[in-house]
């Protein structure tokens, strides 16, 4: 008697722990939708420490990256720039001892919990390396990959796309003739303009800058910083940038970093003319660099 | 003069020393092959099968040999392919730069790498002793696939390894698995994949330890992955120990065919991965 009891005891304790999950899966739905409602478009980073290898690289880093801002990180080399700027799309997860703590909320998702999907979160940050990262395919495939990878396969709409984003990147004019030519013939300058191109077709949110024109030649360089300049209205901008007269003439936003910490943040004009802190100012004369 | 350029003009002449004898190695080899192989070159050594009395200066060719070889470079060369492939983008890709796994798995192929044919062709006997089988052409494909792995492996691991962390990561941020980064990195390595190809080829049609044993030898051609098959190293091996003049250029003519064979695979070869790789950084 009492074993049948156990029985429909534990089979109704089967059934009611199922719908506990059900109604948990609900309420995280639910959670979801409120999120969506009051979603902060800014990129938050809250107690950001990260280390390589048992170094200290990232010192508690809490930043508020405003939406459709052109933000410059701007520090000496070393200081943590780029680092700052990959963890922002987990790139750096495939390098080998990062150990990561605190947390970084994009479009209102955290993308170091365990449970984030990683890959709909990087798509939101469209990268832009120090050196231009064509992918080894014609200019049009270039454009196309992405896209193709959101599932949009129709000849019509990706034409569409690559065109409105090679007008976007000022690079249709030149390309248009030969968009089946290997992206490799293109020069530098045309290829950054074809990775930021190639970076707006998958339509994200933040576009991130590594030092972004560095490598260019300064007419190239020029026509990407009037590119960030128009994108600012429609994406939020993240550099990190060495030369300072770069932040001067573009940034909204200025975060200096020293030594895997932020000394000072704040918007552009309040921060070149009026710096706080001690570093920011020597930084800002020119003592070091 | 002083003494820095007499440096360098021994330098040049020691490269060029080398380079000379390296060709002239080549060329020796060639002629000698073309010397006594082509007077006996000819349409039926190709298009026939051995008669009873070949091999001791009977009627027929060597497309027993020829067809053998084919087929089993061929499909050893795919089966390679389908199994190291995925191996390169494993160590490659999915894990991570100094992981340990990957160094194990490179230790294991620089150790087979090693490893002469004879050893890959005693060890597939062994086994097929143990299973019963007789020698056949399928042992013959597994055997060479054995052997040409750890070259192919070697030779894409190489160039996979030189992939610009930039680019996986260009391709990570526009939202890419692993898994569709691979088909980005497959358009940088094809190059890669070409030398491993022709590498194999070269090695897998040239091997006569591995198939000796495993693939044995026939005079007809195989209909079925059960019967043994003949291959053009142990035809030239058999025919040269002829007694018979005759017979003995008759292997340098079947030489010269092999050599043809590998030229006219690796021409093409190198001109199928031209147009795949068009489009490399």
């Amino acid at each position: 008697m009492s074993e049948a009891l156990k029985f429909f005891r534990s089979a109704f304790g089967y059934f009611s722990r199922q719908n506990d999950e059900k109604k948990d899966k609900q309420d995280e739905n639910e959670r979801r939708v409120f999120n969506l409602a009051q979603r902060n478009p800014d990129i938050e980073i809250r107690h950001l420490n990260l280390s390589i290898k048992g170094t200290q690289i990232l010192k508690n880093i809490n930043l508020t990256i405003p939406d459709k801002k052109i933000t410059c990180i701007i520090g000496p080399s070393g200081c943590g720039k780029t680092t700052l700027l990959k963890s922002i799309n987990r790139l750096l997860d495939n390098t080998e001892g990062v150990k990561i703590e605190g947390s970084v909320m994009v479009d209102g998702e955290n993308i170091y919990d365990s449970k984030t999907e990683i890959t709909h979160i990087r798509k939101k940050l469209g990268l832009l390396s120090q050196r231009p990262t064509p992918l080894p395919m014609s200019i049009y495939d270039n454009i196309a990959f992405g896209v193709r990878l959101q599932g949009i396969r129709k000849k019509k709409e990706l034409n569409a796309i690559v065109e409105k984003q090679l007008k976007a990147a000022g690079l249709w004019e030149e390309v248009q003739h030969r968009l089946n030519a290997p992206a490799a013939a293109l020069s530098i300058g045309q290829q950054q303009r074809l990775c930021l191109a190639r970076g707006l077709a998958v339509e994200p949110q933040f576009i991130l800058g590594d030092e972004a024109t560095s490598a260019l030649d300064p007419v190239s360089s020029k026509h990407i910083e009037k590119l960030f300049m128009r994108l600012r209205e429609q994406y939020g901008i993240i550099l990190v940038t060495h030369t300072l007269r770069q932040a001067l003439r573009i940034a909204d936003h200025v975060v200096f970093m020293y030594l895997g910490e932020v000394i000072e943040e704040g918007p552009a004009e309040q921060l070149f003319n009026h710096p706080e802190h001690e570093l920011t100012k020597q930084y800002l004369s020119g003592e070091f660099s | 003069m002083k003494a820095k350029f007499i440096q360098e003009r021994f330098f040049n002449f020691l490269m060029l020393l080398s380079t000379f004898i390296v060709i002239a190695f080549l060329g020796s080899i060639l002629w000698t092959i073309i010397k006594y192989g082509l007077p006996a070159l000819n349409w039926e050594m190709i298009t026939t099968l051995p008669s009873g009395g070949f091999y001791i200066g009977g009627e027929g060719g060597v497309l027993n040999a020829i067809i053998g070889s084919l087929y089993i470079v061929g499909a050893s060369t795919i089966l390679g392919l389908v199994i190291s492939i995925p191996i390169v983008f494993y160590s490659n890709i999915y894990l991570k730069k100094n992981s340990k796994i990957a160094y194990f798995i490179r230790l294991a192929f620089d150790v087979l790498y090693g490893i002469p044919s004879i050893v890959y062709g005693a060890f597939g006997f062994t086994i097929m002793i143990a299973l019963g089988l007789r020698t056949s052409l399928l042992g013959g494909i597994i055997v060479i696939t054995l052997l040409i792995i750890p070259i192919m492996i070697r030779s894409m691991d190489e160039v996979a390894s030189q992939i610009p962390k930039d680019l996986l990561d260009a391709t990570f941020s526009l939202g890419a698995t692993r898994w569709e980064t691979i088909r980005v990195v497959l358009h940088q390595i094809a190059p890669g994949i070409a030398t491993a190809t022709l590498l194999s080829i070269g090695r897998a049609i040239g091997d006569a330890a591995g198939v000796m044993f495993t693939a044995g030898f026939t005079d007809s051609i195989p209909t079925s992955l059960n019967q043994p098959a003949a291959t053009l190293p142990l035809s030239i091996f058999f025919q040269l120990s002829s007694p018979s003049p005759e017979v003995r250029d008759r292997a340098y003519a079947a030489a010269l065919l092999l050599t043809l064979i590998v030229l006219v695979l690796s021409i093409s070869g190198r001109l199928i991965m031209r147009y795949f790789s068009k489009n490399k950084i």
